[in-house]
């Protein structure tokens, strides 16, 4: 098929960037489209012309790395797909496709469509876990047993992949689908409740600290997450801040 | 140089522990002066880190993607193994070690492998403390499924995505040692060099990938969590990142690389569609439990297939090959990987291979869905209910089982495997070998460890399904922590090691230099036009099945490549600042080095055993045929410049507490 590529070049984080039009034929339906961006690259070589970066690693949806605003949507059209898992076989042939990097403050662009998420790891860090000591000398897996309903509910919130499509998707810029899962997913389990208060007051401050604006249940986040995670978990997440702020001794 | 693995002495079942107990302490006063350098954050490098910083060392971690958490561990499916014996179905540690021992073809350290299946126990207890949401039963206790050339139900899942909930545990530890300050966290930095003082790892030339700046890294100690190098076949089920370099590096500084042509290849991946393919994705080793394996029986069927003008699903089951349930009729769909792998490209070379490549086989759940569903029915107490209903209910019940993966592979291929067979195809998957390091984990050179997939030590010729996390976990939470305490104990009135050195201004100067010559180069083709040709090479000659003129053959061809690599690669833009066209670059100059050892390893070793499987060396019915008399020893090489010529150690395998047998699945 043939396209018209529109694509967002930057040189650096203080560069001044800018929508550029590559054409390009050949491109097959079976090519996932990051293949399609491979296929371009390889072209823009021979042509001497740098090729275009992007993050990508993992190639089947689990990594996180890989991002991409594609005509409008975060991972392209499609629900439930990461860019890595979306077909060429969504286009035809004639289309224009408009690819941008994700774009929120606290995202900045490093090169074309590479933006710097680090502000997602320091929010982990501000309580993303369970002060355990890795000794193997703990209790028993099986001395505690957990509610399967919330084993599981507590599964589906830790399959956040991290990728910032619903910070790029939201209209705040808002990160709460990202700590909410998290949040969630300690909040479910009995190993998460001696530290939950601590927990979700640092990490909504943290979140707050980088530059995340809030949440106004528009739900958008929701529909273009690539793993589904519900907005359930911000609603809990708000719960336990409520409670946390209202009786927490710090 | 004599390899001495250090297997303690001592009953097996003593081993590690007496050998904990033996090892000398270093006091939390001296561990603060004590710098260690991690690299890589999968599930080694991340659980390494943790632990470490925890014991109260100074920890440095590097990884090359934007984040920890993005390690390739992340990517694993299936689950973690560990002799726990919940389901009371007879498993102990001593089960777990022999069905390593035996999966992996009698060619792992007997030492190693049982201190494994030892701390299996402790990585669940571990995991479930710092909140890993593995699946549980309507009880409240954690569930167990079972996998491949096992009898006993010991792993435990998180869904399909057990190696992501596992390693973002391991990130979490991680995570609260970074806030402590007690881990300093280098991301998009890539390993360029290890820096060796005195004969002893001291540090690494770290490459800012943002920057592109040239960093040094001092340490006493450098641990290598690199996981392992099947993106030297360009196409595998690894990431597009993973790579050989941190590990070659080391290796050119003397680490011997052990067992390299140890590789596995997974049975049931989804086959290649096209040239511009960039990476093969697995399809999980579940599926063997309801999935039968076939090809059709008639070649002109086959052929007709191929052309698109015969559908599988109107091809009668009297004319169709499960090839699998009739050449291995005890265990059926349900073989060991090597052993599936190779039945599928028998069949494929024969001419009964079903894409339009020729290079696939199907997976059918169409029995399984009937057979569920008429369990279904009746469950219902529906009367004679039609075809039609039974497989209604039937893909309900596949659904819950298998939905997940059933949806990835209908968003690839654009075929629903609820109506026509999945197609699959044998695809690079883990490599069993890597660098070769003692029960201690520490390479031939002293101070450099390393730990996962990137050292040999655990899997033989073949590694079991859910055995990769349990051994990652194992080496990073619970072996190395203790087990670098040997080394660093010797080290407490060492001092901080000095960055100004001239070893570790020759090691900058190299990386330099390498940089400035793929800049400047002038070539015509891109970096992955070389890696492709490299991964056909590989995939042809020192793939699923190897001969000596072959092998030959390939180290010829690779030869070649690497010099027309060197004289023709185009790498565009400056080394100052992000290029990840420069980055690939260099990791491909090692995978092509790397990929010349593996055909000469796979050469030498002139038997067939687990995932190395030599033409000239089978049986008339075409089974594996090992030659213990004269290769019960691990390959270990010893660089000299040109791979080729690798100088080789063997370290003499020696069975004391199993009874060397021929696997048969029969």
């Amino acid at each position: 098929m043939d396209l018209t590529l529109k694509i967002w070049r930057q040189n650096g984080p203080q560069e001044k960037g800018e929508m550029k039009t590559y054409p390009i034929s050949g491109v097959e339906e079976d090519m996932s489209f990051l293949e399609m961006l491979d296929y371009l690259n390889d072209k823009l070589i021979n042509e001497g012309i740098e090729p275009v970066v992007f993050d990508h690693d993992c190639r089947e949806g689990i990594c996180g790395m890989c991002s991409l605003f594609i005509n409008g949507e975060a991972h392209g059209p499609g629900r439930k797909v990461t860019t890595c898992q979306l077909h060429m076989r969504e286009f035809k042939s004639g289309d224009t496709i408009y690819i941008e990097p994700f774009r929120a403050k606290a995202f900045p662009i490093i090169k074309d469509l590479m933006v710097d998420r680090s502000a997602f790891d320091r929010i982990q860090r501000a309580g993303g876990y369970i002060s355990v000591n890795t000794s193997g000398n703990t209790i028993d897996a099986n001395a505690i047993p957990v509610p399967k309903e919330n084993a599981d509910k507590a599964f589906d919130a830790a399959t956040c992949i991290g990728c910032g499509a619903c910070v790029a998707t939201c209209k705040n810029s808002s990160a709460m689908l990202f700590a909410s899962a998290k949040i969630s997913q300690f909040s479910l389990l009995p190993q998460g409740q001696p530290e939950a208060k601590e927990r979700v007051l640092n990490m909504v401050h943290q979140m707050d600290l980088e530059g995340f604006g809030n949440c106004t249940n528009t739900g958008a986040c929701e529909v273009e997450c690539p793993k589904g995670i519900s907005l359930e978990n911000i609603a809990r997440m708000n719960r336990d801040y409520l409670f946390a702020s209202l009786s927490s001794n710090k | 140089m004599a390899l001495d693995s250090k297997v303690p002495a001592g009953t097996l079942a003593d081993k590690w522990t007496t050998h904990k107990g033996e090892i000398p302490l270093v006091s939390p006063a001296n561990k603060r002066l004590l710098d260690i350098i991690v690299v890589g954050t999968g599930l080694a490098g991340s659980s390494a880190a943790a632990s470490l910083a925890e014991m109260g060392y100074n920890v440095k971690a590097f990884c090359f993607q934007d984040s920890p958490r993005r390690a390739h561990s992340i990517a694993a499916q299936g689950g973690i193994n560990a002799a726990k014996n919940y389901q009371n179905d007879g498993d102990s540690v001593h089960r777990l070690f022999y069905d390593t021992i035996k999966g992996g073809d009698y060619r792992s350290r007997e030492g190693n492998v049982h201190r494994l299946a030892e701390v299996s126990r402790n990585i669940i207890d571990q995991c479930v403390a710092q909140g890993v949401p593995f699946a549980r039963d309507y009880g409240g206790l954690l569930d167990n499924r079972s996998f491949g050339g096992v009898q006993v139900s010991r792993t435990f899942y998180a869904k399909g995505q057990t190696g992501q909930q596992l390693l973002l545990g391991a990130y979490s530890a991680l995570n609260r040692q970074i806030a402590k300050g007690r881990v300093k966290m280098y991301a998009r930095h890539e390993m360029q060099e290890l820096v060796v003082v005195d004969g002893k790892a001291r540090g690494i030339i770290a490459k800012n990938l943002v920057t592109g700046e040239f960093e040094r890294h001092s340490a006493h100690a450098v641990l290598l969590c690199t996981g392992g190098y099947g993106n030297v076949f360009f196409l595998s089920t690894n990431a597009m990142g993973s790579n050989v370099t941190a590990a070659w590096k080391a290796h050119r500084q003397g680490a011997f690389m052990a067992n390299p042509c140890f590789t596995q290849i997974h049975p049931t991946c989804i086959p290649v569609s096209g040239e511009n393919q960039s990476k093969l994705t697995l399809m999980s080793e579940s599926l063997r439990n309801d999935g039968r394996i076939w090809v059709p029986a008639k070649k002109e069927d086959a052929e007709a297939i191929r052309l698109g003008k015969l559908h599988p699903n109107d091809i009668a089951e009297e004319h169709r090959d499960y090839y699998l349930e009739r050449r291995y009729p005890a265990f059926g769909n349900l073989v060991p990987r090597d052993v599936a792998s190779r039945a599928a490209k028998e069949r494929c070379d024969a001419g009964y291979g079903i894409n339009k490549t020729g290079e696939a086989v199907y997976l059918d759940f169409a029995a399984a869905i009937m057979r569920y569903g008429a369990e279904e029915a009746h469950v219902k107490g529906l009367k004679n209910p039609s075809d039609a209903e039974v497989k209604a209910l039937g893909e309900k019940v596949v659904e819950a089982k298998y939905g997940n993966l059933f949806q990835m592979y209908e968003k690839i291929t654009a075929s629903n495997p609820y109506k026509e067979p999945m197609m699959i195809y044998p695809a690079v998957h883990y490599t069993m070998g890597g660098l070769w390091v003692d029960y201690n984990l520490m390479t031939t050179v002293p101070g450099c460890f390393a730990l996962g997939e990137a050292n040999f030590s655990d899997h033989g010729a073949n590694r079991l399904g859910a055995s990769a996390l349990m051994q990652g976990l194992a080496d990073g939470y619970f072996v190395a922590p203790y087990t670098v305490g040997e080394f660093l104990s010797k080290d407490i009135r060492t001092g901080k090691i000095s960055t100004d050195s001239p070893e570790f201004d020759a090691a900058e100067q190299a990386v330099r230099e390498r940089t400035e010559k793929f800049i400047n180069n002038n070539g015509t083709k891109s970096v992955d036009f070389f890696h492709k040709r490299l991964g056909k090479i590989m995939w042809n000659e020192v793939g699923m099945a190897r001969n000596e003129k072959g092998l030959k053959q390939a180290i010829a061809d690779i030869q070649a490549l690497r010099e027309e690599f060197y004289a023709d690669v185009r790498v565009l833009g400056s080394a100052n600042g992000m290029n990840p066209e420069l980055d690939k670059a260099g990791r491909v100059a090692d995978l092509i080095e790397l990929g010349e050892l593996m055909a000469k390893d796979a050469l030498e070793r002139n038997e067939s055993c687990g995932g190395h499987f030599r033409e000239e060396y089978q049986s008339p019915e075409g089974e594996a045929l090992r030659d213990d008399e004269n290769f019960a020893f691990v390959s270990a090489w010893e660089f000299t410049g040109i791979p080729a010529e690798a100088k080789l150690h063997k370290e003499e395998l020696t069975f004391e507490n199993v009874e060397l047998k021929t696997r048969s699945y029969k």
